[in-house]
């Protein structure tokens, strides 16, 4: 088995999923198998392979320099930013207290 | 009285235009079957009122003598994770659960602005991950289709189930779909309906509800060729907000379908010829050949050889971006929150993940974490994206001898719900067939191919070189004419 129940728990800390035994104890040969299957990957000779970036050759464009070029994805509208947030505000999203 | 559920997006659209019926007479015809057929679980909610207020507007801008749009009057279902403005979009998630957008996706603002209305947003498999529809927080969605002789429920396919059983029970003419390693061709063949997903980057991604980005690609799905082309001119073009978005024209697919392939020539890569590979599917393969043929193309055997690669490949590099896509979710700017009492901010950020996905959401997750983490990203990601690079270069080779693929869409026909649950890795080999194209960010589409001996459709998928939807619609134009499809499922959900 390519993973056990306290890399399952390493990995769902780092994702920040919160897993009790019985879930760490029931993905853990879940994951294996899948690892174990991809793991044929490692027949292949790839040493003079370059690793994929992008399908269709695609250059990134540069925007204007404009403020506020499309209104869609424009500034000023922190009431539609926040609208869906579970517990807005002053205008701000909420969380915890980080600081102690 | 005119059966309009029964017809499809261009009767429709040519009906509304001449004035053999009204917009909105069509437009109640479909709300009324929707409401209908709740048995299917097809739809996470339903918009009655929009599909209505599209459909005055478009008979009403005719009555003003307006030109009228490629999809005026047609309604259509949406699937979940297209964001629509003022209607809930979760993606089938509970982590999204009453996210209202307050923004369209750049694909259903462009079909609104062709004159199409909504229907309702359509059931998926959660955050697209899936092949059977079962992983939604919403239920399954079942399948129209039954076995002969049989009432056991059947999956509609996945991710793009709910648009796949609404297009087969005639819920809708046409659906949105969107597919990342197969989420409208698998879906599409098993319902016997048509569906392609377009050279990655023809359609935008703005507003899409992120899988995998590299991968993810909208598409149409409905019951002909022909509508399929239509709808793809709605949807597709270049868009400043996505990045990976073509900046090129959108050819006039519909105008220059033909189904004469003289001078064609069609591969049949020898390694999709897989051990256990149904006889039912490869009797279809048998018959496409001829009908492709029959169309005056010319057969020849080619090889990819990296095909048994793709689907490991892609169950890291799909799993990776998700890992990355999905760290979005964390329970302060939408979606659910759940914060234990007392608890700090990492631990609200693990108890609504926790509450927030499914499954099968926390299994990629966890995949992709694992294969990006330190000492691991090199032997698993990289290697993985390099094996995508030799996929994409078995294709590049393939066309010197061929100028498209023709293959099964899927290795087996529609399974029973439940059947696959509890062996992820089963599930995953259903997307076998239809993965590689996705690697290598190729056209492909599944045309129904007929019916096997339970009375099940087929699917028979063609792929073509980047760029060529032209190529593909045409030789799916040719097995279409061919094929002689018109088998609808029973309705026995209302």
């Amino acid at each position: 088995m390519s993973v056990d129940k306290q890399t399952v728990a390493k990995i769902a800390s780092l994702a920040r999923i919160h897993m009790d035994d019985a879930e760490l104890e029931r993905m853990a040969p879940e994951l294996s198998q899948i690892l174990d299957w991809v793991e044929q990957l490692g027949e292949v000779d790839t040493s003079d392979v370059e690793p994929m970036t992008a399908v269709i050759p695609n250059t990134l464009r540069l925007r204007a320099d404009e403020v506020n070029a499309d209104a869609k994805t424009a500034g000023d509208r922190r009431e539609d930013v926040l609208a869906n947030a579970p517990a807005a505000e002053h205008g701000f999203f909420g969380v915890p207290k980080v600081i102690e | 009285m005119t059966e309009f559920t029964q017809m499809g997006v261009a009767d429709i659209r040519d009906g509304v235009a001449a004035g053999d019926f009204t917009a909105r007479e069509v437009a109640e015809s479909f709300n009324a079957q929707v409401a209908a057929a709740a048995e299917l679980g097809a739809f996470i909610v339903t918009t009655p009122d929009k599909a209505l207020d599209a459909a005055d507007a478009v008979d009403a801008a005719r009555a003003r003598g307006e030109a009228l749009g490629k999809m005026a009057g047609v309604p259509i279902g949406m699937k979940d994770l297209f964001a629509t403005k003022g209607v809930q979009t979760t993606a089938a998630s509970h982590i999204l659960e009453g996210f209202i957008p307050p923004y369209e996706s750049t694909v259903s603002a462009n079909l609104w602005a062709a004159g199409a209305g909504m229907l309702g947003k359509l059931n998926m498999d959660q955050f697209a991950m899936g092949s059977s529809n079962e992983t939604s927080h919403f239920g399954s969605v079942k399948s129209p289709w039954r076995k002969d002789g049989s009432n056991a429920a059947l999956t509609p396919g996945g991710s793009s189930g709910g648009s796949s059983a609404a297009v087969a029970a005639r819920l809708c003419p046409a659906a949105t779909g969107t597919d990342t390693g197969g989420s409208i061709r698998q879906p599409a063949a098993i319902t016997g309906i048509t569906g392609i997903k377009p050279t990655y980057g023809r359609c935008s991604r703005w507003g899409v509800v992120a899988f995998a980005s590299s991968l993810d690609q909208a598409g149409p799905m409905a019951r002909s060729v022909k509508d399929c082309a239509i709808m793809l001119e709605a949807m597709a073009g270049f868009d400043p907000k996505d990045a990976t978005s073509l900046d090129m024209e959108v050819p006039e697919w519909e105008a220059h379908l033909s189904a004469d392939l003289s001078g064609k020539t069609i591969g049949i890569p020898r390694e999709y010829r897989m051990d256990g590979t149904p006889q039912d599917i490869l009797d279809s393969w048998e018959r496409g050949k001829e009908w492709l043929k029959d169309a005056g193309a010319k057969i020849v055997d080619i090889t990819l050889p990296h095909t048994k690669y793709a689907l490991p490949a892609y169950y890291i590099i799909a799993p990776a971006e998700a890992s990355s896509n999905l760290a979005r979710y964390d329970g302060v700017r939408y979606g659910l929150r759940d914060l234990p009492e007392g608890a700090g901010l990492q631990d609200m950020y693990a108890a609504t993940r926790a509450a927030g996905f499914g499954d099968e959401v926390k299994r990629r997750i966890l995949i992709g974490t694992y294969v990006l983490s330190a000492g691991f990203y090199d032997a698993y990601y990289n290697q993985a994206q390099k094996i995508r690079t030799l996929v994409a270069r078995d294709f590049e080779q393939a066309w010197s001898q061929c100028d498209l693929i023709l293959a099964p869409t899927t290795p087996n026909s529609a399974f029973a719900l439940d059947e696959m649950q509890g062996d992820p890795l089963a599930m995953y080999l259903n997307d076998v067939f239809a993965v590689p194209a996705s690697l290598a960010g190729l056209p492909a589409m599944s045309v129904p191919g007929g019916l096997n001996s339970d009375g099940l459709p087929l699917g028979l998928q063609l792929i073509g070189k980047p760029f060529d939807e032209q190529g593909v619609l045409d030789a799916g134009l040719a097995i279409e004419q061919r094929s002689g499809f018109d088998a609808q499922p029973d309705k026995w959900w209302a």
